[in-house]
């Protein structure tokens, strides 16, 4: 039986086998590994691009103090991004599950319809729910849209559920049950994180703080594509990426004042509307960034 | 059968289920219709199709369309010489070779052409690709790059056989070939097929190609694995129609459950097992929920049991989840959950769930609803802040009526919150009970209340409040439950209503549809009413005077058109010609009477139609255009009079008979 990191290992292997960049984690706060600049943008503009990394997920409202023995604040999801997407793209996916020893002669599999969609990140894409035994264990999606733009190549994005996975592979009922390394559990390494990140979640966050932290990082990113559309010339060198940054610290406080139940009825809506503006703009920035690259 | 047979299958990842019946028809109709506009005879013999493959089989097809002759006219025999030349060179002939044409018009010079019939194969390779691109899918993708084909998902592979050769085009990069794909586990990725061996190499390769025959091997074992275990099954047919188009090689098993989990709603299991997982429920022979499940899986088998343990374990995790939030939300009653709502978005413009509820109390109220349904119309929407309907949405009201009669709420409370989305198919039951009934019209009357004031009225497809659905089911608890209301029937939403009315009692109740537009004539306002006239109309049509009756109605009504009578002083008697026309009058005057003191419309309308006879007669002997206006004023009053009597239940003019197509002459 591996180890949760073991088998990280194999998929990350497995992947880089077939021509992916294998990357370490955004080093910042993301709701999903779709978020990450490594999806995000990456998929935007004519460029191929093969990548792998694992995303450690956060969704301040699922946290249960450690308590479900199926849901957490913060999951590490396997991200794999194919641009553009290969015709044998589920071969190879199969191919993976196989590769971390899931014999699929004696499985059952599915692929059911679920489209993914992002309003706050103007994006969606078409795909399915892998079912391994009537449980979900990949979200399979091929990305049309990112920030409102039409995407040139077709990524495929092939997010797999770590914890969910391993706990099937190693027969656990409860996450915090998987071996993650040897002589070291799930809840060894994470639950401490959970139980108290979902006590400031709910409880101890400061909703004055987190709405004017909220404030100025869009406050920031709004003054730098301000900037962009006034910049003429050295586009090329304009720190796009940094205002992306503040996207995703806008996203997260996002999710945490929503967790808080500090947005109202009425701000909602808004809210995610800001937060959309801003990814958008980003996005629009990044995209001729990277048509000027190509022409040029 | 003589002909060519042709083959065509489109190789796609998995189709959506409840998408591919739909695409085969129209992948039948597209194609049909390349045969009938090139004339290549022969049809289709069947379409069917797995989630990765749409097929369609066609027969008798020709090899080559037949050669034809066609005529060029050209100009008449008079016209000048340089006319005559220009047309001959034109149609690249030598002017002697030119024959005379006799048409209505004179003889013309004309030219008879051979034009050669194009090969089938040719034909089919151009027209394909337009057939495929053509098949409507609700929600399509691209995946060859931006610009490139649209659909549902990519297509991988191709097999276009006409008799033994491959019809040569290509679709998004796939060129059409002679070799289909097996199912992903069971199969190999790349088998040459022939017309003849296509169906027997599927098979080998793990794909049942037929629907038919998917849905009978599910049936045969489920019923099996059922009866073996002693059990009975929930049937399912939706359930089943998902899983033979979710699967390739269906195969059911067995698994169970740890019999705690009973302690349960059954409601709740029975909605992780079949909208979660698609698992079948089972009953033991008392009727009690069975602490297992059937699984279907798009494989052979499960020799060494890790499908089902695997099963299994995701279903304990889900009643897991499922026991966690009922405890969970049992620590903070309904009651203490009605100002939460103010934080549950209804619809930006008409606010939150709270401020629905109280425009729900008021309605209930208007609706004539007692202390116990206020109450339930307060605590009805108070389960959406309750973790088990964030996690199992369909189990919205469901959840709250649990909760109710398990916090010792009234059972009326309860059993009106449990049923106040009720109903939600034409399939689903009403709610039970006139409290429940009106819980569940408030609920409704304020949503299409509420989204027509602001403009949310649906378009074509677009009905994102599901406001017909609403709107059905206002009409139907009016119309077979216990409540008295008045639907509005002059707005926009009034409009809105007739439509729902109309269609009801034609579609859902089956009466014709000549007697739901004299019923609805006669006022829609109270549904209930109206279905009380409807069945009176349709009782009482098959009686010998009823039809001449609405046909005579009918004339009326054609009479006083024609007359542009709009003015009706009653009848007045002095003005009576004896006879006929006094007898028709006396006639009516008893029928008003009669009729007031009778209480069923099938008694009132039957005592209309005995005036058959007077109304036969006064048409057969009197001419309402009489010579003298002040007679003829008051036969146009009299028959007004009439029509207006006898039209409240029905207006009979409406009902459509045989008689009633033949022109009416004054």
């Amino acid at each position: 039986m591996d180890s949760f990191q073991e088998t990280i290992f194999k998929l990350k292997r497995y992947w880089a086998d077939r021509g992916c960049i294998v990357t370490e984690p955004y080093d910042m706060e993301v709701g999903a590994g779709t978020m990450a600049p490594e999806t995000f943008l990456r998929v935007l503009g004519p460029k191929p691009y093969r990548v792998a990394y694992v995303q450690p997920s956060r969704r301040p409202a699922d946290g249960r103090y450690g308590e479900n023995p199926n849901r957490l604040y913060k999951h590490q999801q396997l991200q794999v991004i194919l641009k553009p997407t290969p015709a044998d793209v589920i071969d190879q996916y199969l191919g993976s599950l196989e590769a971390i020893g899931i014999d699929l002669t004696k499985h059952d599999l599915k692929f059911e319809e679920d489209n993914w969609e992002s309003p706050t990140l103007g994006a969606w894409g078409i795909g399915w729910q892998v079912m391994l035994d009537g449980m979900e264990i990949t979200q399979f999606t091929y990305f049309q849209q990112c920030g409102g733009i039409d995407l040139d190549l077709v990524p495929a994005e092939l997010t797999y559920g770590l914890e969910r996975l391993v706990a099937f592979l190693q027969n656990k009922s409860s996450v915090y049950e998987i071996e993650w390394a040897p002589g070291f559990s799930y809840a060894d390494v994470r639950l401490a994180e959970e139980v108290q990140h979902s006590v400031y979640n709910f409880e101890s966050a400061d909703v004055e703080t987190l709405w004017r932290l909220f404030a100025l990082h869009e406050t920031e990113c709004t003054r730098l594509l301000d900037a962009w559309s006034k910049t003429k010339t050295g586009r090329e060198r304009f720190p796009v990426l940094a205002a992306y940054d503040h996207v995703l610290k806008c996203s997260n406080l996002f999710n945490l004042l929503d967790a808080r139940g500090a947005i109202s009825v009425t701000e909602r809506v808004g809210v995610i509307g800001r937060v959309r503006k801003l990814a958008v703009g980003v996005a629009q920035a990044w995209a001729a960034q990277q048509q000027a690259e190509v022409a040029a | 059968m003589s002909g060519v047979p042709f083959l065509l299958e489109i190789g796609t990842e998995e189709i959506p289920d409840w998408m591919i019946l739909p695409a085969l028809d129209d992948l039948r109709r597209l194609f049909e219709k390349v045969l009938a506009d090139h004339a290549l005879a022969g049809s289709v013999s069947w379409v069917d199709a797995t989630p990765r493959r749409l097929v369609l089989r066609a027969d008798g097809l020709s090899e080559r369309q037949a050669d034809r002759e066609e005529l060029v006219t050209g100009p008449p025999v008079a016209a000048a010489a340089g006319a005559v030349a220009g047309f001959a060179k034109k149609q690249n002939v030598v002017v002697e070779s030119l024959e005379r044409v006799e048409t209505a018009k004179g003889v013309y010079y004309g030219v008879r052409k051979q034009i050669a019939g194009r090969a089938t194969a040719e034909i089919l390779a151009a027209a394909l690709p337009e057939v495929i691109a053509k098949i409507y899918f609700p929600k399509t993708m691209y995946w060859t790059g931006k610009g490139g084909l649209r659909f549902i998902r990519p297509i991988r592979w191709i097999v276009a056989l006409l008799g033994h050769s491959v019809v040569p085009f290509e679709v998004a990069g796939v060129a059409a070939g002679d070799t289909t794909s097996g199912h992903r586990r069971m199969g190999s990725a790349q088998i040459g097929v022939t017309i003849e061996s296509y169906k027997e190499s599927l098979r080998a390769n793990g794909v049942l190609l037929h629907a038919a025959e998917r849905r009978q091997k599910l049936e045969r074992e489920l019923a099996a694995l059922a009866a073996g275990a002693g059990l009975r099954i929930h049937r399912d047919e939706a359930l089943l129609d998902t899983l033979v188009y979710l699967t390739e090689f269906p195969t059911p098993i067995l698994g169970s459950f740890d019999p705690s989990y009973l302690e349960l709603p059954r409601e709740v299991l029975i909605t992780v097992m079949r909208h979660h997982q698609r698992y079948f429920s089972l009953e033991t022979p008392d009727g009690s929920l069975a602490p297992n499940f059937l699984a279907v899986m798009n494989t052979a088998a499960d020799p060494e049991g890790l499908v089902r343990q695997g099963n299994e374990r995701v279903l304990r995790a889900r009643f897991n989840d499922a026991r966690f939030f009922w405890q969970q939300d049992q620590q903070k009653p309904l009651a203490a959950r009605i100002d939460d709502l103010k934080n549950v978005t209804f619809q930006a413009k008409l606010g939150s769930y709270y401020e629905k509820a109280q425009r729900m109390t008021a309605l209930v109220r208007e609706l004539g609803g007692d202390a116990h349904a206020e109450r339930a119309a307060l605590l009805a929407k108070c389960d959406l802040t309750c973790e088990m309907v964030k996690e199992f949405t369909e189990l919205q009201g469901v959840v709250g009526g649990l909760y109710a009669r398990a916090q010792g709420e009234p059972e009326d409370v309860a059993g009106a919150v449990y049923d106040h989305y009720k109903p939600e198919s034409m399939d689903d039951a009403i709610p039970r009970g006139r409290t429940a009934q009106i819980v569940a019209l408030a609920d409704k009357l304020d949503t299409l209340r509420g989204c027509f004031k602001i403009g949310l009225v649906p378009t074509g497809s677009k009905d994102p409040f599901a406001l017909r659905r609403a709107a059905q089911g206002v009409v139907r608890i009016l119309a077979e439950g216990e409540v008295a209301f008045a639907l509005p029937v002059e707005s926009e939403l009034g409009e809105f209503f007739r439509d729902r009315i109309d269609y009801y009692f034609r579609e859902v109740r089956k009466f014709p549809y000549d007697e739901v537009r004299a019923g609805m004539s006669a006022g829609f306002s109270d549904v209930r009413d109206l279905a009380a006239r409807l069945e009176a109309v349709h009782a009482v049509r098959p009686t010998a005077d009823f039809e001449p009756l609405a046909a005579s109605f009918k004339r009326i009504k054609n009479i006083l058109r024609q007359a542009q009578y709009e003015d009706a002083p009653a009848p007045g008697e002095a003005l009576l010609e004896p006879g006929p026309e006094r007898e028709l009058y006396e006639a009516y005057a008893h029928a008003k009477a009669a009729i007031a003191g009778l209480t069923s419309y099938r008694d009132r309308l039957e005592r209309i139609a005995a005036l058959r006879p007077q109304v036969d007669l006064f048409f057969d002997k009197v001419l309402v255009n009489a010579p003298d206006p002040r007679v003829r004023a008051n036969r146009l009053a009299l028959l007004s009079a009439m029509l207006g009597e006898f039209s409240r239940i029905a207006d009979l003019s409406e009902i459509v008979t045989a008689s009633s197509s033949v022109s009416t002459n004054t």
